[in-house]
């Protein structure tokens, strides 16, 4: 170090005599610094410090733009905005002053400039422009200490497009002489792999070097990197095992510099982080783990001294032993040091105890037997947090038999907490655990009582949704039972409307709403006149919100046929029918109607109706004669909401362009040619009627190449082969779900490539588990598995559910056309989904919509939700058009191009799925025992990823609007049951939103499981390996795992974000970085530039906001709700893009995907 | 990962703040105090680690001065905690035990700074070497003595 101080003090005489303060001294009390603190300390209220800061902020301006300022004051000065911006107050004037001096400072003052500099700016600061020079300057100073400032702030912040400049700087100082400017030189590298990884891709070599430095600090730095670098992609560094294992052995051995100690332990922080690493390496990899248990053994046994860190370190030694293939020799001591810690009296120690047994649990429940004592007392604990980790244990070990105890004990903690993300994620859990294992009818609804009660406005709205289906679709075959848990359903609501409504929650009061309209006629001796009474006293309570109200009378509605009822009924529609709420005013309309007309009522909502029974039409096609006779008379036809404002904004601009291309985007892709046609546009209701003419009109009204990718519900994958079949059953039988047979023929399709896949993975398995399991099992698919799961819903393909009526405005004359160009442009329909939502009161999921009219040529048009949903043909000429809605189960990727396999029914025995000679998994067989809610998305090809003797896993990808769906179906090939099975799933790049069915008690022999993990990705990535285990036991004490991983993509992440031009934007100015490439432009027949977005569209599920001329704006995110933005244009002969998102990394991961795409074009 | 390095003192008035996650400035005090609130509010046998939102936070008493850092849950809380005594540590040998701990850091706040820089980086430890990590900062003082 000495020669360091050396060659900076040549460098710089004149600053000797400058300062005299030491760095333990003192400031001068009569310093401005020295000031502010004092008067800081003092301060007594917000309004002061508001006074004091802002005086102080007024000082500090004058002072920095003097020319007389000194670096020495310079550097006062940043330290007093640092202040300043400590609390809450910005300081942005300094910031360029900041910059200033950590350019022109020397020494101390450079350091402080830097320092303010990395506490002001972040990344995507403009300012950190100017910061660059400077960077430059000192990473090329002989001044090691100038050196070093400049690496450390590197390492802290820089621009992502600058790397290049310094990059070879900061490479070269990867061979410096001294200790500090290499690891120093490290973390940059790791900081820039970070935020470009791309940009460092060719130094992994030098990575290599720097983990074999002799130093072993910066050894210990490239550990950051390998972390990051193995987390993405184990399988590149297996080789390295072999030197983490070395590493972490000399560092146990205490072979290190005594002052890397802590508390005489050896680097208990550098041990952590190759504990980590090891961890990674070992996962599902015998031969690897075989490295590493030697030194996890010693690991165990040195780190015995009683300390804290040592604890730390144990605990990430645990860790690593139940993630890596495991070894029952190291298992049984991890389990016993895990039982020291939960035992202990010290309190962080029974914290970090409980954690590791969450975690541990999983793979061995036996484990929690063992401390169950132990688990009671901390139940009881009087510290909250040791609570919530205890009932975080308890979680994971539920089974059909303590559901009961653990729940209880679930909603005592619920009951006192209140903190709302604590509320959210136990009321999540209370419910997924109250579904699955629930002992009987009575319990389960009182425990959902106490569920909605606390859960209120905060929980997932999944959670009431789920329970209503429960309710509706019923669970299990016992058609007594089910009517058993209805009437305990109404009993236990009737008691709680009959005392004190005020507190209950508005989504519980929707819930009882909707389950008194629907059920209560099944309760003997029930006057509906009693319920609808019970339910016109909520109406009137003050804290209802309408959203509550519009629920209530559609259950009003529904019972308002009783001839007490009817009177009550007309009441309250009296008073509703002028409510300023439109949706109110149509509610109470209808509940007018319907009191007044039993035998439309009974019509309409027939008691008891199953599901599946109501006939609908679709298409409207009763409003066909209608509409042509408004048209004949000379209405204007109808035009969509975005036609409309597209139509307003052209009329407001100028239009420079040829008319062809000034088209909003919309029609001109679809072969409308004469837009203002009556007759082509009535012809379009002909859609519904007789399906001769249906092809006729379907032929001419394709989409310009343009294939249909998203439908409502999510994205639709594999249109491809099935598109022309689902035309043609679409237009024969609307409403019809194809039969099981065409389902078969089509998942035959798809089967010859995933045997070449189940083949691979069969021998990755084979020889991965070798020893373990036989290599000829065979994977026999069954019956799906009841006993666990003790709600199971029943699987239809087409659930329609009915509830509340909606009266269409008998005005309506367009909606047959308005439907008709939502069905045909249905991505643009996605647009005025947004903003406008359609009610017809949706009973059972989504709850009534607000409804808004929106007003084209003084007409009320209704479309949005109601799309593509069979409409019942329940309509008299002479009455007002009404439809029962539908509910959103209702097939709605019948006419978006998707078939819907028809699932087979639970029952079906497991030999009608073999096929001999082969391996006997078909799609159908798998997908048959998707819960409804997954059967309904589209989603990938089902493949086999691991098997052994007795248990078999395959898994797809099943795209939500949402979430990415991981679908892992389990399923038991052998002859006895197992037990206790848990799936793990372990990405840490990914984020998991939710999961279900990942525990179960027992599954039967030749019977399966669908557990789904549902998956963001927050940072994006342009793949991702998913790995995780299921462990279970076919005998009993005996657990065995079976191990599995996956690929995703990026692409299986990104959603279209539809947006108006408008938007668009706004949002694009929002963000400031651009990325630009070019991109090779298809040359094909038509617009090139067409032909380039809708591929980049149809296979990376972009969304085409606008095409004007040259140039296109396309939108995607990135699940959950990252956006990126697109803006293309025509430049030569290639796609000139520019990407912009909030996201850095975004735009380079997407552009990857986009330049494959038409590569392969 | 740590997403935040925080110090304060009992009165709950923020001493030191470094984040690692950017955080609108706007938003620093509101996050600070509802922090702060949930580490004060704490007994004194009770466990040093605390759930907050989606995060943890794992915080430490030292006389009239907190430190309380934010972390995720694949985070180790006790070596972060050991961590959070590693660093008053070297402030202690640093500064030599002077006057109370808090008037120290605040006369020294750039400093602190400094120090916690060369052990904390983009939220990951990057050295733990009490030598190592005051080497930086003892050359500049000696350049600042003469």
């Amino acid at each position: 170090m000495s020669d360091v101080v050396e060659k900076t003090l040549t460098a710089l005489p004149s600053l000797l005599s400058l300062d005299s303060q030491s760095g333990a001294g003192k400031l001068s009390s009569t310093s401005k610094l020295g000031g502010l603190i004092r008067s800081i300390t003092e301060l007594t209220s917000k309004h002061e410090e508001e006074k004091l800061i802002n005086r102080e902020l007024a000082a500090i301006k004058e002072q920095v733009s003097s020319p007389n300022t000194s670096m020495r004051q310079m550097k006062e000065i940043m330290v007093r905005a640092i202040y300043c911006e400590m609390l809450g107050y910005e300081a942005s004037f300094s910031y360029i002053h900041a910059i200033k001096l950590a350019q022109q400072g020397s020494a101390i003052e450079k350091r402080v400039g830097y320092l303010a500099v990395s506490l002001f700016l972040n990344e995507s600061h403009d300012l950190l422009l100017l910061l660059v020079n400077t960077v430059l300057k000192d990473l090329q100073s002989t001044n090691l200490i100038e050196v070093c400032m400049a690496l450390t702030v590197v390492s802290q912040l820089f621009p992502k497009d600058m790397i290049p400049a310094i990059l070879p700087l900061v490479e070269e100082k990867l061979t410096n002489p001294k200790e500090i400017i290499r690891r120093k030189a490290v973390l940059a590298l790791h900081k820039f792999y970070l935020i470009a990884p791309n940009q460092v891709q060719h130094i992994h070599s030098k990575f290599r070097k720097a983990l074999c430095d002799k130093d072993p600090g910066v050894m210990t730095a490239s550990l950051h990197i390998y972390l990051q670098l193995i987390k993405e992609n184990p399988d590149s560094y297996k080789d390295l095992t072999g030197s983490f294992v070395a590493i972490l052995r000399q560092v146990v051995g205490g072979k290190l510099p005594v002052d890397f100690n802590y508390h005489n332990v050896p680097a208990p922080w550098l041990q952590i982080q190759l504990l980590r690493i090891l961890s990674l390496l070992g996962k599902d990899d015998q031969s690897t783990s075989e490295l590493m248990y030697e030194v996890l053994d010693e690991s165990l046994r040195r780190a015995e001294m009683n300390h804290n860190i040592t604890y730390a370190i144990l605990y990430e030694c645990v860790k690593a032993i139940y993630t890596i293939y495991p070894k029952s020799e190291l298992l049984e001591k991890a389990a016993k040091c895990i039982g020291n810690f939960v035992v202990s009296p010290k309190i962080n120690l029974k914290y970090l105890g409980l954690k590791a047994l969450t975690y541990v649990v999983q793979q061995d429940a036996s484990l929690a037997l063992q401390h169950q004592m132990t688990i009671i007392e901390c139940l009881d604990h009087s510290d909250s947090i040791i609570k919530r980790e205890t009932l975080e244990v308890l979680f994971r070990i539920t089974n059909v038999k303590n559901v009961a105890v653990i729940v209880e004990k679930m909603l005592d903690f619920l009951k006192l907490c209140n903190d709302d993300y604590t509320i959210i994620d136990l009321v999540g859990k209370v419910a997924e655990l109250a579904e699955k294992y629930s002992p009987n009818n009575e319990w389960f609804i009182q425990t959902m009582n106490v569920v909605f009660s606390l859960g209120g406005e905060l929980m997932h709205p999944d959670i009431p949704n789920n329970f209503l289906r429960l309710l509706a679709q019923g669970f299990g075959s016992e058609e007594e039972e089910q009517q058993q848990l209805r009437v305990f359903a109404v009993d236990s609501y009737l008691t709680l409307l009959e005392s004190d409504t005020a507190h209950l929650p508005q989504r519980f009061l929707q819930v009882i709403s909707w389950a008194l309209g629907e059920f209560s006629y099944l309760k003997d001796g029930l006057e509906p006149c009693k319920v609808t009474k019970l339910l016109a006293k909520l109406l009137d309570e003050r804290n209802v919100t309408s959203e509550s109200r519009s629920w209530i009378l559609s259950a009003m509605a529904k019972l308002s046929a009783g001839p007490g009822a009817a009177a009550l009924a007309l009441q309250v529609s009296e008073r509703y029918s002028s409510s300023l709420d439109t949706v109110l005013r149509q509610q109470a309309l209808e509940l007018l109607h319907l009191s007044q007309d039993p035998e439309l009522h009974a019509r309409v909502l027939p008691h008891g109706a199953a599901w599946d029974s109501f006939e609908v039409d679709s298409s409207l096609s009763f409003l066909d004669s209608f509409v042509s006779e408004a048209l004949s008379q000379g209405a204007a036809p109808y035009k969509a909401p975005h036609q409309r404002q597209e139509e307003l904004r052209q009329e407001k601009a100028l239009s420079l362009e040829p008319y062809s291309i000034s088209l909003p985007v919309s029609l001109s892709s679809c072969s409308i040619t004469d837009r203002q046609s009556p007759t082509l546009l009535s012809m379009s209701s002909s859609l519904s009627g007789n399906s001769n003419e249906l092809k006729a009109g379907s032929s001419t009204l394709k989409l310009e190449g343009v294939k249909r990718v998203w439908g409502k519900e999510g994205y639709l994958h594999q249109q491809d082969a099935v598109e022309e079949a689902a035309q043609v059953e679409e237009a024969a039988t609307p409403a019809l779900p194809l039969s099981p047979q065409q389902g078969g023929a089509e998942s035959q399709q798809t089967h010859g490539d995933l045997t070449v896949v189940e083949q691979e993975k069969q021998k990755l398995a084979s020889s991965l588990f070798v020893g373990l399991g036989s290599q000829n099992s065979t994977f026999l698919m069954g019956k799906s598995d009841s006993t666990s799961q003790q709600f199971r819903r029943k699987t239809r393909a087409a659930d329609s559910t009915s509830s509340g009526v909606s009266e269409r405005s008998s005005s309506s004359s367009h909606s047959s056309c308005s439907d008709f160009l939502h069905n045909n442009l249905l991505e643009d329909s996605q647009n005025s989904l947004n903003t406008q939502k359609i009610g017809v009161s949706n009973g059972t999921h989504e709850g009534p919509v607000t409804q808004s009219f929106q007003t084209a040529n003084g007409i009320p048009e209704e479309d949005g939700e109601e799309l593509g949903n069979p409409l019942p043909v329940i309509v008299d000429s002479d009455v007002a058009s009404i439809g029962t809605e539908t509910s959103k189960e209702t097939s709605p990727f019948l006419d978006a191009g998707m078939v819907l396999v028809q699932p087979c029914s639970p029952q079906t025995e497991l030999r009608d799925f073999v096929q001999p000679g082969s391996s006997g998994i078909t799609q159908t067989s798998l997908r048959s025992q998707f819960p409804p809610e997954l059967s309904q998305l589209p989603h990938s090809d089902i493949s086999l990823l691991s098997s052994d003797h007795s248990l078999s896993l395959s898994a797809c990808r099943a795209y939500r609007d949402d979430a990415l769906l991981f679908v892992i179906i389990l399923s038991n090939c052998s002859q006895s049951s197992t037990n206790g099975l848990s799936v793990q799933l372990d990405c840490k790049q990914l984020k998991v939103a939710s999961l279900r069915g990942n525990a179960l008690e027992n599954l039967p022999a030749h019977s399966m499981s669908v557990c789904w993990y549902a998956l963001l990705m927050e940072e994006p990535h342009t793949q991702v390996t998913v790995a995780g285990s299921v462990s279970y036991r076919a005998v009993p004490g005996h657990t065995q795992t079976l191990q599995f991983t996956d690929k995703l993509f990026l692409t299986d992440f990104i959603r279209p974000l539809t947006l108006s031009t408008e938007e668009y934007g706004k949002l694009w100015l929002s963000f400031s970085q651009d990325v630009r490439q070019n991109l090779k432009l298809i040359q094909g027949e038509g617009d090139p530039l067409r032909a380039t977005l809708s591929a980049l569209k149809e296979q990376l599920q972009l969304h085409i906001v606008d095409i004007i001329g040259s140039e296109g704006i396309v939108a995607c995110r990135l699940l959950p709700d990252s956006p990126c933005l697109l803006h293309c244009r025509i430049h030569g002969g290639s796609l000139a893009v520019w990407l912009r998102s909030p996201l850095l990394s975004l735009p380079d991961c997407l552009l990857y995907y986009c330049q494959k795409t038409l590569e392969e074009c | 990962m740590i997403k935040f390095f925080l110090m304060v003192n009992k009165q709950g008035q923020t001493r030191l703040s470094r984040y690692y996650e950017q955080v609108d400035l706007g938003k620093r005090p509101a996050l600070e105090a509802d922090v702060v609130r949930s580490c004060l509010s704490r007994h004194k046998d009770e466990c040093s680690f605390v759930e907050h939102k989606d995060y943890k936070l794992v915080f430490r008493q030292y006389a009239g001065l907190f430190i309380v850092v934010g972390i995720t849950d694949t985070e180790n809380e006790l070596s972060i905690y050991e961590l959070v005594h590693n660093f008053v540590e070297i402030l202690d040998k640093y500064f030599s035990r002077v006057v109370s701990a808090e008037a120290q850091i605040m006369f020294n706040l750039d400093r602190v700074h400094l120090i916690l820089d060369e052990m904390i980086l983009n939220g990951h430890v990057a050295e733990t070497n009490k030598t190592r990590i005051l080497a930086p900062l003892m050359v500049l003082d000696k350049l600042a003595e003469g």
